[in-house]
């Protein structure tokens, strides 16, 4: 061999150590978010399309901001609702695509599903959208951000909010899946732990379209409150049929999980007077407002907590890549768990171990037609639950990664 | 307070009425499809698009243009028939001489595009549609609050349903489509229009499930995918009935709306699948549906 091939070679096998060095900060210097959702189904809304452009929006406001050395791209699909779907998309994404963390995965099966694709393969899953408390309980793991709410503190902000306020007897109209089941369980304590009393429930397939059987059961109860733990088509459905057959307003109704596209959807007449908790409002401060108009500009909905969440929660995860300077998964999730978070969705905003991220929540109250005053002007916050009220304390947590 | 197996009858009572209610829904909607597939031979899997369609031109009509709800329970099935002509001129009238899976795929392929289509243009969440001054409000029948538009929907359903059976059973119309099905070639050579009558019956039973829509737009909220959580049902309904019985689609729908409301008082985790065991034990039994010819 001469020493001038001798010389390629060395020089070749430099290089090629050199480029593996820098592809153990970012991996092909591009971070690769993949947004899984549901594009086509009910939570389409809520989360789907919104859920994308709010990523597209975190992506380009942190390049216009951050100036960051690497390339951010992103993918985006459609769960369908499905865990099986959801789970070999997101196996598809890590092995094959380079995606580096699956985000959003409204639904609480899908959410199960993929966390355990990300702990499998070494990627990180953010949840904007999902509701379930397991995900930071029983099922937790040491790759998962669980951002937005959860059934915890939807069950704290409103069931406390009502029972507190007369509201002593309950009879919940629960959607049959484990989502429901566990609103309602949370909900139940917490009326209980407030002096009031549960007198019974009934469980409706998922989704249906006619509650009034249900209703009437409901009605015949004699509760003063009817909680509600379903959501989107279902929750809507049931509130328009409650005011149908006179339930509404003799007995009341708590919506345990409605988003504003919800309230939009059904209008003020309806909803009126309603409590639900959440965790943004577009009309909150003029941070808010700002944001929400941006949104608001390229989809012609205001944003509902999942939306805004989604924003929040991926930009967060940019920063931590940069400030860590490596995609590499654990040093992400340290950086992440390390930094507070600030921007127009929460103040001081931090993720747990368990990966729950604690914020303030906010107990809101739907507005009358009249006190409305322009479009998308539907609640009146009436209290900040602070960050440390709002969530499940560390000391019940049932996660492996809490010590105690 | 007296009671029937440990149920109040006051609730029993409330429960068989509003099985009623969704029976009619029921019964209209079976009925569209039965007379479909018993002229056409298309089992038409845009049945449930269509009825979203219906209640879509309702809503339409009313927010945009300021159409009341009495002018588009009529408009709105014209309308939605005339779109279902177009289609079976176009397409399905090639599909007639093959097996009747392809008008299958070629009705769910047409479902899910249309539902795609009002999907994209107006979101999940569904729009609200209040009920006509008219008929708002409610009555107290002593064991319950009934609301009289749910009454109305009961009365127009049946009306129409019975008109449609009269007219196919017992009229010169009925006659010749009914002939139509049996021997085309013959009644073609008896000087009768047999395209023209086959059209007529898509655009018909499209025009019911139309009907259906309007009648459902204040009842739910009007949602693109409103028709694809229903026709699943209705499937069954018109298994269970016997394909193409007229009169088995609406006995069945009723039927088995009632059968539903029970199993919502005695075990609501159920009343999603009761509809699809009877027509496992139906098809296992009679296999040509309750009302069906072997």
């Amino acid at each position: 061999m001469s020493n001038k091939k001798l010389t390629t070679l060395a020089c070749t096998a430099a290089f090629a150590m050199m480029s593996a060095g820098a592809q153990a900060q970012i991996s092909g210097n591009v971070v690769k978010i993949g947004v899984l959702t549901d594009l086509s189904g009910t939570y389409s809304d809520l989360s789907g399309s919104g859920a994308v452009l709010a990523t597209q929006m975190a992506i380009d406001d942190f390049i216009a901001k951050e100036k960051p050395g690497f390339k951010i791209e992103m993918v985006s699909a459609d769960h369908q609702n499905k865990a099986d779907i959801a789970s070999t998309k997101a196996r598809e994404w890590f092995d094959r695509e380079g995606v580096d963390t699956a985000t959003e995965l409204v639904t609480t099966s899908v959410a199960l599903a993929v966390m355990k694709v990300a702990k499998e393969k070494d990627k990180i899953a953010l949840m904007s959208g999902p509701a379930s408390t397991p995900i930071t309980n029983e099922e937790c793991n040491d790759v998962t951000v669980h951002y937005t709410y959860d059934t915890y503190a939807l069950a704290n902000g409103t069931a406390k909010a009502v029972t507190q306020q007369g509201g002593k007897t309950w009879f919940f109209l629960t959607a049959d899946y484990a989502f429901g089941q566990s609103l309602e369980a949370q909900s139940s304590a917490v009326v209980t732990a407030n002096g009031g009393k549960v007198l019974g429930s009934v469980r409706h397939p998922f989704p249906g379209s006619d509650f009034s059987s249900f209703l009437l059961k409901a009605q015949a109860s004699g509760a003063q409150v009817i909680g509600l733990a379903n959501a989107g088509a279902d929750t809507a459905n049931s509130i328009k049929q409650a005011a149908e057959f006179g339930i509404t307003p003799k007995q009341s109704l708590a919506g345990l999980l409605m988003f504003i596209t919800d309230v939009h959807s059904l209008g003020l007449k309806p909803t009126q007077g309603m409590y639900l908790t959440t965790g943004f409002y577009w009309d909150r401060n003029e941070e808010t407002r700002a944001w929400s108009k941006r949104f608001f500009a390229k989809q012609k909905k205001m944003p509902t907590m999942v939306q805004a969440g989604q924003y929040s929660s991926v930009y967060h995860y940019l920063l931590a890549v940069k400030a860590a300077g490596t995609d590499d998964t654990k040093k992400v999730m340290a950086m992440m768990k390390k930094t507070p978070i600030n921007d127009f969705f929460a103040k001081n905003g931090r993720i747990r171990e368990d990966g729950r991220m604690i914020h303030d929540m906010y107990l809101v109250q739907v507005k009358k037609p009249s006190e409305s005053q322009y479009p998308w002007d539907y609640y009146t916050v009436k209290a900040t639950i602070p960050a440390d009220e709002a969530f499940q304390p560390l000391s019940q947590s049932k996660c492996p990664l809490v010590k105690k | 307070m007296s009671e029937i197996f440990g149920i109040p009858t006051a609730l029993l009572g409330s429960q068989l009425l509003v099985g009623l209610i969704n029976g009619s829904f029921y019964a209209i909607l079976s009925l569209g499809l039965a007379i479909i597939f018993g002229l056409l031979n298309i089992i038409n899997f845009a049945h449930g698009a269509q009825y979203m369609m219906g209640a879509f031109v309702a809503w339409i009509g009313l927010t945009k243009f300021g159409i009341n709800y009495w002018v588009s329970l009529l408009l709105a099935p014209i309308l939605v028939g005339a779109v279902g002509v177009v289609l079976e001129r176009t397409l399905l009238s090639r599909l007639y001489k093959l097996d009747h899976l392809y008008g299958l795929l070629l009705t769910f392929g047409l479902a899910l595009i249309i539902e795609g289509v009002f999907r994209d243009q107006y979101g999940i969440s569904g729009l609200s549609y209040d009920v006509p001054d008219a008929l708002a409000g409610g009555v107290n029948l002593g064991f319950m609050f009934m609301p009289i538009y749910r009454g109305w929907v009961v009365v127009a359903a049946l009306a129409v349903c019975f008109g449609t059976w009269f007219m196919i059973e017992r009229t010169k119309l009925g006659a010749y489509l009914r002939a139509g099905t049996e021997n085309p070639q013959i009644v073609q050579a008896l000087g009768i229009n047999v395209p023209l009558l086959i059209t007529f019956t898509y655009g018909y039973g499209v025009a019911l499930a139309a009907f259906a829509g309007v009648l459902a737009a204040p009842v739910f909220q009007v949602n693109p995918l409103m028709g694809s959580n229903l026709i699943i049902v209705v499937f069954a309904v018109v298994v269970i009935g016997g394909m193409g019985s007229i009169l088995g689609s609406i006995v069945t729908g009723i039927g088995l709306g009632l059968i539903e409301g029970l199993t919502k008082v005695f075990y609501p985790e159920g009343s999603s699948v009761v509809v699809f065991v009877i027509m496992v034990i139906v098809l296992l039994v009679r296999p040509a549906g309750l009302f069906g010819k072997a």
